[in-house]
Parts: structure tokens; sequence; C-alpha cells
């Protein structure tokens, strides 16, 4: 049967199903045939934080976005076009998220009386009409499955566990996708279990040819390549980027890496990726608790290592006390802080930007310390690098901020050229006795560096330059304990002042014709949506200008000029206004801010409307 | 100078460089001491500064790290390199640093309160972990620092200007709570005998690991005469071990230990029993029951206290199991940036 093939410029898929049902490995797999394919692509995994949420039931749902274009795309899409439901669960937690008219696949054989029951359907949604605004794609998955799978000799559980495989492989076909990989894919992760290799083969080519015969699916669609920049890419999470960007970052300063964590959602994965790469000589060490993780981290400083500690919130605010030992002892400290939704446990696999005023402000005594955010899922590779330069060239500790939604979230990632990268080690140099010991015969540990205020980092092992240090005030030069008043009014100046002076570039702003009146101020992981909502407006015919904010201490040089030259200002953020409060307390800038704390990324629809908002009063 | 020599070195010091014709002198620092006269931190000072060069290592490949308290200001005393950290933090600071550089002999100064209170939980974690850290905790069995409330280790009913009806917590017994905590090395020793805390020093420096030394310290002013009773040579209660030696004690060692019911063990008149009942030390036991045991003895009274190495075990340390691990994995080479970035699955556009 031939189909009618139409063409997309762009698409968007939700895979939904139980916890159990397999839903983020389908969305991966059909996210990496998508990158090979050669389309834009973004994801947007969402999953309960409950291992095993009872089956079945609404809080066990996870599901999986994937948006894929012809074109450059910056978010996963804020509704999808496609909905496959594998249970009414599934169905339940996602329909309100499907516009009318669009597609939505359900697995029929789990809409039996006592699932629908479990989720509060009285009658089944596919038969009652409730659902006559969609095209529904009623197909029953699981026996389609498991005949497809009765002469392979597997309990029926097994057979059924397949189901995902027969998804995916009526989705790969739906959309054109090739299979190679996900065939290369099972070999590797089922070689040695054959029957289940070949249950999980056979199922999805089940899926496969079950599009191309049944007369369910009249259409296939053909979403083209995008037309991106030239070069070998991957597809990358910010999780992994970020563990690349450390490994690099290590290499580009000639240091050995050293990571202290204690596991916690949505951060562990930085720690699982490292701890695979000793190789590259990568020290990780799992801690008893986050303080040890951190403290174990700033040993390994002192000691002469890039260090590095990863969490969240709830771990950050235990590590604050020995970032603030790192702030009076002024070594380089990495301290990575992928936010997810507070206070206290709030929802940990839910994304947030509500940790910035704790990574500026969470520490007694006046404790500046330099806070860098990354942008999108592959930028967390870049972020991690400038944290590094930043911390070695300054001895001082840095806050490096991802969040939940960059942590699992992918694109794809132009590979960088590896010789291109900065060279980190040509910023610092450990001292030496030929460097830093005077005439007289003395190493003066707190003697700071003219250009960047950084003191000596004189590490153990170290003959001449033998010195103590702690979190009692400092004598200025001498390092020795001090509680001069006068000296501890010019310390805690100093210190500011190191901060301050770091070197951060100008901020960019995307003002194309340079006539817009409103700038849209962001940081962090909305980098993604505000583009997207700007590309709305403007095809909308406003005039809107972009800026994206990495250093969120200290500030671009020039952004209080940027912010006075727009006649409005627009920060979104999720959060409740950390940024605008920060903006309006050193600027002066009457900025408006625009906050959803939903645990989701914006939608692009919304923020376009909020900018338009905001233009229909200039 | 700065010649590894892995033979005739004490064996936590194996990668680390060998120096001689160091002496006490050249490990004052120019800092003021400043602890309260009569302080027993003066003489433990005294005794560690003695007995550094006997470690033949340099001066720079010497870290003390310590927390917070009145001994913890030791390091400001020690000239090599050294961390006044956080209180309770020590341990894990030390942690990252033994762990990353095993090239460095690293010392943590404690105190009942930084050691079991605050950071109780970094202390038996280090232990267990068997970190190649020396811990000398400074038990006072009291807040020196704070100016005189009760402690972790102080007596129950404890008088302090924090506890004025007398404390409710039951103490620590530090010895004890360290063999609960999986350490491979344990020792307890006295501020005012400089030989048999120097002996315990070498010990621990001999050992591969994590060693954990717990210290009588007098505190004059808020808990002067604690541990009066175990401080003359002669006292009655002061049991000294010493391993392979039949442990006896008491006047002209006419005590002994013999095990009781259940596993306890009870000091008899060495001449009531036979011989061959009288418990032998042995600090080598793999079991740590009968180290566990001789913990138990040390009543409040201090009627049988003893000191001395309690236990001594061999056991990889976690830095060279680290150490052996990066070895392993960079057997076929070093990892390559480019490769790791690319991962298995890239395409080519344009």
């Amino acid at each position: 049967m031939t189909k009618q093939v139409q063409e997309l410029d762009h698409v968007i898929i939700r895979f939904a199903g139980d916890s159990g049902d397999g839903m983020q490995l389908t969305g991966d797999r059909f996210t990496q045939e998508t990158a090979v394919f050669g389309n834009d692509l973004s994801t947007l995994p969402n999953f309960p934080a409950e291992i095993r949420a009872p089956a079945g039931t609404l809080p066990g749902v996870s599901s999986f976005q994937l948006h894929f274009a012809d074109h450059d795309i910056l978010t996963p899409g804020d509704a999808p076009d496609v909905l496959v439901a594998m249970n009414p669960a599934a169905l339940k937690a996602n329909v309100t998220d499907l516009p009318r008219g669009k597609d939505l696949i359900v697995n029929t054989d789990e809409f039996t009386k006592r699932n629908l029951q479990k989720v509060g359907y009285d009658k089944n949604p596919i038969e009652d009409g409730s659902l006559s605004a969609y095209h529904v794609h009623a197909v029953p998955l699981t026996s389609l499955t498991v005949k497809a799978l009765q002469d392979q000799n597997l309990s029926r559980k097994d057979a059924e566990r397949a189901k995902n495989m027969f998804a995916l492989g009526l989705l790969s076909w739906l959309y054109g996708r090739p299979a190679e990989g996900t065939l290369n894919f099972l070999e590797q992760k089922f070689g040695k279990r054959p029957e289940i290799y070949k249950a999980n083969v056979t199922a999805f080519h089940a899926g496969w040819n079950f599009g191309e015969t049944t007369e369910a699916f009249s259409v296939r669609y053909e979403v083209k390549p995008a037309a991106l920049k030239p070069g070998t890419y991957r597809n990358i999470t910010g999780n992994t980027a970020l563990a690349y960007g450390l490994i690099a970052a290590a290499q580009l300063a000639k240091l050995p890496l050293f990571l202290g964590s204690y596991p916690i959602t949505p951060a562990s994965d930085v720690l699982h990726e490292l701890s695979r790469h000793k190789k590259f000589g990568v020290r990780t060490f799992q801690a008893e608790d986050e303080i040890s993780a951190v403290g174990s981290a700033l040993g390994a400083a002192f000691g002469g290592a890039l260090a590095v500690t990863t969490s969240s919130g709830p771990g950050i605010i235990l590590k604050m006390e020995t970032a603030g030992l790192a702030v009076s002892t002024e070594l380089p400290l990495i301290i990575v802080d992928v936010q997810r939704a507070g206070p206290s446990t709030g929802m940990p696999t839910k994304t947030e930007q509500a940790d910035l005023l704790l990574a500026l402000y969470g520490r007694n005594g006046e404790s500046p310390v330099p806070v860098v955010a990354a942008a999108s899922p592959s930028d967390c590779f870049n972020a991690a690098i400038e944290a590094a330069r930043i911390a070695v060239t300054y001895r001082t500790p840095v806050i490096l901020l991802s969040d939940g939604y960059l942590a699992n979230g992918s694109e794809p990632w132009l590979l960088p050229d590896v010789a291109a990268l900065p060279d980190l080690s040509q910023d610092f140099a450990f001292a030496t006795q030929e460097t830093h010991v005077n005439g007289d015969g003395e190493f003066r540990p707190f003697k700071r560096d003219p250009q960047t205020l950084a003191r000596p980092w004189a590490i153990p092992g170290t003959p001449g330059l033998e010195h103590r240090i702690g979190g009692i005030e400092k004598a200025d030069g001498a390092g020795t304990i001090s509680y001069d008043p006068d000296n501890h009014d010019l310390m805690v100046r100093a210190r500011q002042a190191k901060v301050d002076g770091i070197t951060v570039p100008d901020l960019e702003v995307d003002d194309p014709d340079g006539r817009a009146k409103l700038l849209v101020l962001g940081w962090g992981s909305t980098y993604g949506s505000i583009g997207a909502a700007i590309r709305r407006s403007r095809r909308a015919g406003y005039q809107v200008a972009q800026a994206h904010l990495r250093h969120l201490n200290p500030f671009p040089a020039n952004l209080g000029d940027v912010l006075r030259s727009y006649e409005k200002v627009l920060v979104p953020e999720i959060n409740l206004g950390q940024l605008a409060l920060l903006l309006r307390g050193k600027y002066l800038v009457d900025v408006i801010s625009y906050n959803r704390v939903r645990g989701l990324p914006f939608q692009a629809a919304e923020l376009a409307g909020a900018i338009e908002e905001v233009l229909s009063h200039v | 100078m700065s010649e590894v020599s892995p033979h005739g070195r004490l064996a936590s010091l194996t990668l680390v460089p060998h120096a001689t014709g160091l002496a006490a002198k050249d490990f004052k620092s120019d800092q003021e001491v400043r602890w309260c006269p009569g302080c027993g931190d003066y003489a433990i000072l005294a005794a560690f500064q003695a007995f550094l060069p006997t470690l033949e290592a340099p001066r720079e490949n010497i870290v003390v790290v310590s927390g917070i308290g009145c001994s913890s200001r030791l390091p400001y005393y020690v000239n090599s390199y050294g961390m006044h950290s956080i209180h309770g933090r020590a341990p894990a600071i030390a942690t990252g640093l033994a762990a990353s550089r095993p090239d460095l002999s690293v010392w943590v100064i404690t105190g009942d309160g930084d050691a079991l209170s605050i950071g109780g939980n970094h202390l038996i974690h280090a232990l267990r972990r068997n970190v190649n850290i020396k811990v000398l905790l400074f038990n006072n069995r009291i807040y020196g620092l704070t100016k005189g409330q009760y402690s972790p280790t102080s007596e129950q009913g404890k008088v302090t200007k924090s506890t004025p009806f007398g404390s409710l917590d039951y103490p620590f017994n530090p010895v004890s709570l360290a063999l609960g905590a999986e350490a491979s090395f344990v020792a307890r020793s006295v501020d005012s005998d400089r030989k048999h805390l120097q002996s315990v020093l070498t010990a621990a420096a001999d050992h591969q690991g994590a060693a954990f030394i717990e210290i009588f310290q007098n505190c004059p002013i808020f808990n002067d005469d604690a541990f009066a009773p175990i401080k003359e040579p002669s006292a009655p209660g002061l049991i000294r071990l010493s391993h392979g030696q039949p442990v006896r004690f008491g006047p002209d060692g006419s005590l002994g230990l013999t095990y009781g019911p259940y596993g306890a063990l009870q000091a008899v008149a060495a001449d009531s029993v036979p011989e061959s009942q009288l418990v032998v030390h042995d600090v080598t036991r793999d079991d740590p029951t009968y180290a566990f045991a001789l913990s138990r003895l040390d009543n409040r009274d201090f009627s049988h206290t003893p000191i001395g190495v309690f236990r001594s075990v061999p056991r990889p340390s976690y830095d060279s199991l680290m150490a052996a691990q990066l070895e392993k994995a960079r057997e076929g080479g070093e990892g390559d940036l480019a490769k790791l970035l690319a991962g298995n699955d890239t395409w080519e556009v344009g």
C-alpha cells in the first residue's frame, strides 16, 4: 500500500506512559535517530521522583517530549503535535496539553475497566466521544507486540515489556527515521541476552510494519534535515556536557581533576559521568554528605587540583559554609548547582532558577563569589570551562548554575575543535620559592597579584613556601591571624575588589535594526524559550531586542548602559524576580519581571504574549 | 633530600620524599603560641614538633589540618603547610588532600567537640574509608574555646554554664567509637607523657591508612584535673598496652586481664589464674571485638584505663586504592579529549 507523504517543517512528539514503560529510553532512541537524520532538535524529559510509583497511576506517569525541525530551533516546543499515550494515566496527565485537531496514539489494551478507574475515568474516553477533537489512532500496542512475539517462547510479561519498541518502530516509520542506530543500540544493550534482544528487534520491526500496512495511518510525514552549520555533531545532555567541560578544563589548565560529590537529583549524572573517566586522571570521591563533598574538594584544591563539587539546591545550601572558607582562604573551587524546584526538597525532578540569590548571597559575612550560568544543554560545556578559568585565575570559589531542564534536556552539539579551546594554563602558575620569596627570605601568602588581585597558589610539596591558612581573618600580605580593625576593612574590600575586577566579556545584544524599544534580558536555561518567543514576536511585526547573561557576578561592565538604552526591559525568570531584584538594586532601572514557577521551562507562546503585552504599553 | 625511598620508611610515608637533618626547632613557626597557661596543648605541641623530624620527611610535604576549637589552633604553630578549617570538617578536607596527594603526610588535629559532635559524621567515614590521615583527638571533655559548656565526652550530670542542673547526655567513649567505625588503627595517649605520646605517634605514622589517637588533655580552666587519676606513671588504674606482651598493671604489675562472660575483659590478680588464661596484647587481630573489650575497661572512675595502641591491622588505604584504579585505567594510555567529546554517535552536516 503506498502511503501519502506530507512534508512538515517541524514536529513535536510526546511519549507518555507509566514509569515502568520505558518512555525515557523510547524518547532517547527516537532523539538519536532524529539527530542522525540531521534535524535540529530539543528534548524535555519529564519524570516522577519516585523510581516506580504504583503502576497505572497519575503520579507514575513519565513523559519525554521531542521537538525536531528542518530549521534551527531553540526549545522542546510548547505543545505536542502528537501524543503517544501508553495507558489511561498517561492520557489523563497529558491530553490537556494536546491542542485540538492534533494526533493522539493510544494503546487501547491498557484501557481496561480497572486502569480507567485508577485514574478516575468513569467511561472509556476512547469510546465515549470525549476525544473527538483529536485525530485518534487507537492501536492495541500490547497485544500486537505479544502476537508478534508469540513464537519466541517468552513469558507474557517479557513480551509485553517490548511494547515500547513496537511504539518506537511505529513512530520511526511514521516520521521516516533511520532505524540502524536503534538496532545497533539494542544489540549493545541486550547482546548478552539474545532472547530479549530478539524480542525488542522483532517488536521494533512489527511496529514499523504495522504503520506501513494498517489503514489506521494513511499519511507518513517527512521533516527534512536542517541546514545547520557544517561540522561534526552529536546529541548531548546538559549533565554530560558539563562533565566533559570539567574534564576539558582540567586538561586545558594542566591540572588533575578532583570531584567530591554526594548523590542528588538532578546532579548525580555528572558524578556518574566523571567517575567513568579515570583514564583522564579524574578522581571522584562519593562523600558521606554534601559538606564532606565540598570539604574534600577544598582539600584537593589546597593540594593543587582543579577541584569541583556538584549538587542541587538542598545540597548547595549545606556547602555554603565551606564556600565561605574558600572565599577566606582564596582557593580555586568550582561549585556546580544543578537547580531544581524548591524550597527544601521541593520537586526534585522539576526545573527552576530560584537559587540565584542563594549563589550570590547565601553565606555569612561579606563573601563575594563569582557566578556563571549555562544557557543550553550543550552550553554547559563552555560554562564549565569559563567557571574553571575564573576559579584558577583569581583563586576563588565559583558557582556554576545549571538546572534540571538543562541537565536532562538534549540538543545537537557542533563538536568543538579541541586545539582551539582556550589554554587555561596561561592564566595562572603555582607559586615557587624563586617567584615568590622576597629578598628577606619571607613568603607572603596573601600578597596579591597587581592585575588580578589573586594571591599566590602555593601548594604543599613546594619548599620554602610553607604557610598556614584558615577561616580567621588574615593580615594583608603576611596571611597571619589578624584582628586589626583597619586590616579587616581592607581585606573585606580586597576580596570584593578581586571579584568585581574579574574580566568578563561585554553583554551582546541582538537588536537587528537597532530600533527596538523593549529589551528582553534573561539568564540561564531560559535562553531557548526567550529566543523562540522573540522570533514569534518579530514574525508578528514587533521590534524586540534580546540579551542573555552568562555572568551573574560580576555583571558585564556594559550592562548598566545596555539596560538604560531601552525604554522597557522585560526580565523573564523561573523564580519570583531574583535577577530583577539585582538589576533594580544595582542599576536603579525599573525592569519588568515575568515569572512562572511551575517546575517547567517557559513556553514560547506565553513569553511572546508577555512581550506583546509590554509593547502594548510603549 | 627529596629522594623517594620506599625502603626503611614508616608505612604511611612510602610515597613521601625523604629528608634528614631536621630538628624540632625547624617545625616551630614564628607565631606566638596562645593557649591558657598550663593547657595540656602546650605539651602535645612540643611532643609533636619534636616527633616530626623522626618522620624523615621534608617540611613542605607535611600538612596539618584542623577544625575549630582550642586544639585546632595548633597548625598555626607548626612550620609546615597547614589549614585551620571549619568546625568539624577537618577529616573531610584532609580526605580530599590525602586522596589526591599521596606524596604528603597529612595530620588532622581535632578535639572532642570538633570531632565527636559537629564533625562526628566526617570522622567515622574517614576512619572506615581508611584514608591515609592521622587523626589526633585532644580530649579534654569540655568546650574550651566557647568557655566551658559540656562536650560529647563530658560525664553525665556535668554542671556547666549551659547545664546548670547537670548535663543529661550520656558520653561517647572515643576509642569504642573509632573501633565501631571500622578504624584500622586506634590508640590512646596522655598529654603529659611525652615519651608514650611520641611512641604512639610513631606507630600511627607506621600505619598505612587512617590512624585515630585519642589524647587525654587537661583543660586547666574549665575542666582541670579531669584525668588526674591516671596522670601519675604509677597510677593504679593505668594499663600500658604493649603488643605481644601480657597485659599487666596495678601495684608491681600484680593485675592482669582474663575473659569473663560474654567476651568482656575483667581485671584479676595475675597469680589467681593460670598464666595461659591471662590476656596477651595483640593489636593485629582482624576482629575488633578484643580491642573493643579493652576500650570498655575504661571506667569513669579510671579504675582501669588502657593507653597505647589498641588496634593496628593492615588494610589497603583509600588513596592507594584510588591511585591503583587510575593507574589501571591509564595502562592503555591517557584519555583522548576529542574522542571523548565525540562519543559513539556523531553525524556530519554540510
